[in-house]
């Protein structure tokens, strides 16, 4: 385990996290939970553990974004009632 | 209100980073999950199921029950879907627009009334968007090429990296992409409702019923060793087929639930064109 990559993704993780709470637009905070989990992914596999790895990246960032986004697309900017 | 909300989860975040300081160091030897279960799964679970992957064999063989319920759970998330969301007594709409391709003259056709099928026009709705040429080529040329690579990770679930899940995943999305880049007209006309639904139950039908058979053959439940005799192997190749069988019905399963989902959740539980 590389140390320097480890932090450098750690970071990226914990900005991807916090931006995706913190942006206003949901289809943006789609996006970066899709970049979370690709992060996840990659330290999964810096750890070894190349199973988890494959579903977090398939899982994850594929195809859990893809429903995120088709939920955004069906939600309104403002609410009906 | 936002202020209980920070408090609470910033307590809860510097609780858990508490306890994980009493974790075990990452890798160490003498921690419990390493001293006796784990050193039994790597000396013999090449001796047991002739699986090289040993993380295959403990999810389908060793832990076979457990995963027969994370497949039942992602059918069951399926099955929550269709029924939060489909519109079962839509109205029917009072008229169809459907449009010419080669001109691209829209007609309406007034409640009631449908257009003969026929090649040269196409139904639309009030969402329609033209369709991208070379979005829809790209995808066409890539989507036979994802799902071959989806059977290969289910296939070789044994000795490399991937397995049922992960290949039930991507041959669905293959199939989103095509709803994503062409409409889901053309993807419920490929694979129907019907289908779909019944797909997904006979994956988990699949796992359940290689389980119950090994019951059946004198054995205890998912012991596939039990299955010798039918595939006319030993009982240590059986094991390492039993689980290829296993792994089939969980892809099947989480390839249909997850083009289930995406059907009902892009068009709102309508089935008209989605995205």
């Amino acid at each position: 385990m590389i140390w320097q990559l480890d932090l450098a993704i750690l970071t990226l993780v914990v900005m991807a996290s916090v931006g995706a709470l913190m942006v206003k637009d949901l289809l943006g905070a789609a996006i970066l939970f899709g970049a979370y989990s690709f992060m996840m992914c990659l330290l999964w596999s810096i750890m070894g553990a190349v199973d988890v790895a494959f579903t977090e990246a398939s899982v994850g960032a594929g195809v859990s974004t893809v429903f995120f986004v088709a939920a955004v697309f069906r939600t309104s900017r403002r609410t009906k009632d | 209100m936002k202020i209980i909300g920070l408090v609470i989860s910033v307590l809860t975040g510097a609780f858990l980073v508490y306890a994980a300081v009493d974790f075990p160091a990452w890798s160490d030897p003498a921690s419990p999950a390493s001293t006796y279960l784990s050193p039994h799964f790597i000396e013999k679970t090449m001796e047991e199921t002739s699986v090289p992957n040993i993380v295959t064999a403990v999810l389908a063989d060793y832990r076979g029950f457990d995963t027969m319920f994370e497949t039942t759970v992602i059918f069951t998330a399926g099955l929550v879907c269709f029924f939060l969301l489909r519109t079962i007594r839509r109205k029917e709409p009072e008229s169809r627009h459907y449009r010419h391709m080669l001109t691209g003259v829209t007609i309406q056709i007034k409640e009631g009334h449908k257009l003969p099928p026929s090649a040269d026009f196409e139904r639309m709705d009030s969402l329609w968007t033209p369709p991208d040429l070379i979005i829809k080529t790209a995808c066409r040329l890539l989507i036979p090429f994802i799902q071959l690579f989806a059977l290969y990770v289910i296939a070789h679930g044994h000795y490399s990296p991937g397995g049922g899940f992960q290949g039930g995943v991507i041959l669905g999305a293959s199939i989103i992409l095509l709803a994503i880049s062409h409409d889901l007209r053309t993807t419920i006309e490929r694979m129907s409702e019907k289908l779909v639904a019944i797909l997904c139950a006979v994956g988990v039908l699949i796992y359940a019923g290689a389980g119950a058979l090994c019951l059946l053959l004198g054995l205890n439940f998912l012991d596939y060793s039990a299955l010798a005799p039918l595939l006319h192997v030993d009982p240590i190749s059986a094991r390492s087929l039993g689980i290829l069988i296993v792994e089939i019905g969980v892809g099947v399963a989480v390839m249909c639930t997850m083009i289930w989902i995406y059907n009902n959740l892009s068009s709102a539980g309508k089935y008209n064109q989605g995205l």
